[in-house]
């Protein structure tokens, strides 16, 4: 095989206001003809810049420092832009994660593809529209032909990323450069996208670059496997081989890290991080009885049944999962739970009082606020950007704890001690914080009152996999240090069986399936349970390293 | 434009929604004009009036009546064009309005264009290099722009053109008195005079324009500018703008099919917004350049509590704001197909 695209030393870095930061120290690898290479990293590990150094399309400010990159003989650092206008598209395509925003909001999907086709005389005025219909049809649309005249936003998340795909593959290139193409789909819409994508792939007889932080996917898809960290690789191999033996350290970490089949929470953390894993205490008392609940909202087209009567039952310290793809219900849910919502019919018995009774807009009056308390999805956007981590965690222990002075100093620092965020970090700003400490600080404020109920709306969705592995034992250990009861609202079910004891599978308002979430991993009952399994990207079991 | 009825639908429930805000303008205008201080009645009986007469002229006036029935004769009228008769011009307002307000929308409108013509490019070029020349000079002008009063900038204008140069013509009106006024037919003389074929006309109307407009223009050019540079910068920073750049489209094609006309939606707003305030701000202007508006008949009015011309101005702005409002959304869904979809 020969080498199709060849990187040498390759390094790029960008002009800040800090002076010059390098993203890319020197990386060099090759990627021969029909293959399909994984590139793996953390936030921040380079992985993207370097495809956008590739295409020479890199923002302002990023330039390509030094080394070389050789496409079938073309010299892609060194090319003429009008070279490379040709380039790309026509040669190298990509497409990228939230693929709803890489759409031109405004111009329809199938004028969209006609551009490219046209701009590389792939097509003339009066054939453009057949070939971006066949366009369409290559990436299994149905109905190619009245999707041509939709727009991004009357499309769903997995159909923009086929329609992206289209416009990367509408002139037959010969490498692909996929930059986390699936980051934010639904499990079943990746394992649909990324099929697709290499069926695609095979069939054409393409080179691709997969770029992700998901190493169980990179596992899954790719022929070998790139890990980057800080804008050098640090290992290379075929996957299962770096799954079975991976010799940095750093891969190491990363393939702990990734949750899998056969694993249990401890396990993701380095070796040396294990400690023992705390027993939690479940008793037989139900904490939270969930009877009948529905949500209604009026929309435009009538109404939308958003959570169809659904029952269940939270005991005491017990950890329940609620699984489900995007509209399934579960974030209404939670969030009628958490009674920031009122629902429509239905009875939340909490501790043997219906609270459903107490509206929503009154409940933080209520002395069972302090009871029920959220961490929420996003440590990011949760948090007052112009809050220190000490406002923040103050904030619940002044207004419904009624704590001032030292006592409050004292709780908040006690605070930051068990969920482990250093002191000196009780003064900074939520952009001075890293994603994990970010995280801390959110389950610190919804921990500070004591609560007994728990709700964790996606809590590591936006982490990178270390970070996760480290929040996820964190809130392993607050469970039982605590004898708080969870609600823990996920879309992945290996993150759920690492955590809880029940599983709940949601699909469109009703609950398909609910049980011991051993039984549940085991022993699907429910055929959609099923297909959510099937879709998780199952990286290679990990074989024992002497 | 208009393919799908979803968006058609939004479109004539625009306009239907309109309707109540018509109403709600007249009323309002009728309630404002009660509610300016002095009695018409007194104005309008004269200065030697008495006592007497003064009532005679309310009862004749229909002042007597209550407020109520005021204002049904008032609608009534005002649904036969009526809108009464100026104390000061002697004329019905209906027909002081139509020779002035052309002459308003005609300085309006043009020195709009000409803003438009120079902010937009300007916007694209300054956001398309930022730190360049292009974009510090988009800066000056803006602050420029912004900081200079019109009546200053005007009067500097004349000063440079008219006294110094000697290239402007004399700023009294809309056109120097050695020619006839063209055919009324929009009350836009350069239109007017160009249906002519009367092309002397049309270029002593322009010269007469040019430097009035000029002074509006440099006024809203700001603005407009400055709203091009920041949304052409936020288009260009999108997501779709790396995907077109990674398709391999042309610079070109990028810049105006892709961020251009994504850009475009709150370059429009702030258009809407420019216009509004720019007739406005025309009073002063019409007043430095003895411009025969609007703007300028309804100070005098107001001054002298000739309150049928203040009505009617108000009403006429009211409903010139209406329309433009309408103007904007179909644009807006024109531009944009989600918004059939948004709106209720």
């Amino acid at each position: 095989m020969s080498a199709m695209l060849s990187v040498k030393d390759l390094a790029v870095s960008f002009q800040t206001r800090r002076g010059e930061v390098g993203a890319v120290k020197g990386i060099s690898f090759k990627v021969s003809k029909g293959e399909i290479l994984g590139i793996v990293g953390e936030s921040g590990s380079g992985k993207s810049v370097t495809s956008y150094a590739l295409m020479r399309i890199l923002d302002a400010g990023g330039v390509i420092k030094a080394g070389d990159a050789t496409y079938s003989g073309i010299d892609l650092r060194r090319s003429s832009e009008r070279d490379m206008r040709d380039i790309r598209g026509r040669e190298i395509s990509m497409i990228f994660q939230n693929p709803r925003a890489a759409l031109n909001p405004i111009r329809k999907v199938g004028n969209q593809i006609e551009d490219v086709l046209r701009h590389h005389s792939r097509a003339t005025r009066y054939d453009a529209k057949a070939k971006a219909i066949a366009a369409l049809e290559a990436v299994k649309i149905n109905d190619a032909e009245a999707r041509y005249n939709a727009y991004p936003f009357e499309l769903s998340g997995g159909m923009c990323q086929r329609i992206v795909c289209a416009i990367a593959l509408a002139c037959d290139p010969r490498l692909l450069i996929a930059d986390e193409p699936t980051t934010g789909l639904d499990i079943t819409t990746q394992k649909a996208v990324m099929d697709l994508v290499r069926d695609l792939i095979r069939e054409r007889n393409m080179s691709s670059i997969l770029i992700t932080h998901d190493l169980g996917l990179a596992a899954q898809y790719c022929d070998r496997i790139l890990v980057m960290k800080d804008g050098v690789i640090v290992e290379q191999g075929d996957p299962v081989q770096i799954f079975s033996n991976p010799q940095h350290s750093y891969s190491r970490k990363l393939v702990d890290a990734t949750p899998r089949v056969g694993t249990n929470v401890r396990s993701l953390l380095p070796p040396e991080d294990r400690g023992d894993e705390l027993v939690p205490v479940v008793s037989d008392r139900p904490l939270l009885e969930i009877r009948d609940l529905t949500k209604t909202y009026t929309g435009k087209s009538g109404p939308v049944h958003a959570v169809k009567g659904i029952s269940f039952t939270i005991n005491q310290g017990q950890c329940v999962g609620l699984v489900g793809e995007s509209g399934c219900g579960k974030s209404t849910t939670s969030e009628i739970l958490v009674r920031l919502m009122d629902a429509t019919s239905g009875e939340i018995i909490f501790d043997g009082e219906d609270i459903a009774q107490v509206p929503a807009n009154g409940f933080a009056k209520d002395g069972r606020r302090a009871d029920i308390q959220m961490v929420f999805q996003d440590a990011t956007d949760s948090l007052n950007p112009r809050h220190t981590s000490r406002q923040t965690i103050a904030e619940p222990l002044r207004r419904l704890g009624k704590m001032r002075g030292a006592k409050l100093t004292a709780r908040i620092e006690e605070l930051s001690t068990l969920v482990g965020l250093p002191l000196s970090l009780l003064d900074r700003f939520p952009h001075q914080l890293s994603g994990g400490q970010k995280a801390r600080v959110g389950i610190a404020r919804a921990v500070a009152l004591e609560p007994k109920f728990l709700i964790l709306d996606e809590p590591t969705a936006a982490l990178d996999v270390s970070i996760q592995a480290v929040v996820l034992n964190l809130l392993v250990d607050l469970r039982a240090k605590l004898g708080l009861s969870y609600l823990f609202v996920s879309h992945d079910l290996h993150v759920v069986r690492l955590l809880c004891d029940h599983v709940i599978v949601m699909k469109d308002g009703e609950i398909v399936e609910q049980g011991p979430s051993q039984e549940i991993m085991s022993n699907p009952q429910s055929n959609y349970t099923k297909t959510l399994l099937a879709a998780a990207p199952k990286p290679p079991a990990r074989r024992q390293a002497n | 434009m208009f393919a799908t009825s979803p968006r058609l639908r939004a479109t004539v429930l625009r306009v239907a929604q309109s309707i109540p805000v018509v109403i709600g303008v007249v009323i309002i205008s009728f309630l404002l004009t009660r509610a300016l201080p002095g009695d018409p009645a007194v104005y309008f009986a004269g200065v030697a009036a008495n006592t007497e007469s003064i009532e005679q002229t309310r009862v004749a006036m229909g002042l007597d009546k209550p407020l109520i029935h005021q204002f049904f004769v008032y609608v009534g009228n005002l649904l036969q064009g009526d809108l009464g008769q100026s104390l000061t011009s002697g004329r019905s307002v209906a027909t002081d309005l139509a020779k002035r307000l052309p002459a308003s929308l005609e300085l309006t409108l043009t020195a709009l264009i000409l803003a438009i013509v120079i902010a937009v490019p300007l916007g694209v070029l300054a956001a398309t290099r930022p730190g360049t020349w292009v974009d510090h000079l988009c800066r000056v002008i803006v602050t420029a722009g912004v900081s200079l009063p019109t009546f200053f900038t005007g009067i500097l204008l004349i000063y440079i053109f008219y006294y110094l140069l000697g290239i402007a013509p004399s700023p009294l009106g809309r056109l120097d008195f050695i020619y006839l006024d063209p055919d009324h037919v929009t009350g836009f003389y350069l239109i007017d005079a160009a249906l002519m074929g009367d092309w002397e006309t049309w270029r002593g109307a322009a010269k007469q324009l040019i430097l009035p407009a000029t002074t509006l223009a440099l006024f809203t050019l700001a603005p407009i500018a400055r709203m091009t540079r920041a949304a052409m910068l936020t288009a260009l920073s999108s997501d779709f703008i790396r995907t077109a750049r990674a398709a391999g489209l042309s610079n070109r094609t990028i810049l105006y099919r892709y961020a251009f006309r994504n850009a475009l939606l709150p370059v429009v707003t702030t258009l809407g917004m420019v216009f509004s305030f720019t007739l406005g701000a025309n009073v002063l202007v019409e007043k430095v350049f003895a411009w025969p508006g609007i703007g300028s008949y309804a100070v005098e009015a107001l001054v002298v509590s000739d309150y049928a011309a203040v009505q009617g101005f108000v009403l006429a702005m009211a409903l010139l704001f209406v329309a433009l409002n309408l103007v904007i959304d179909l644009l807006y869904t024109a531009i944009d197909p989600r918004i059939g979809f948004s709106s209720k």
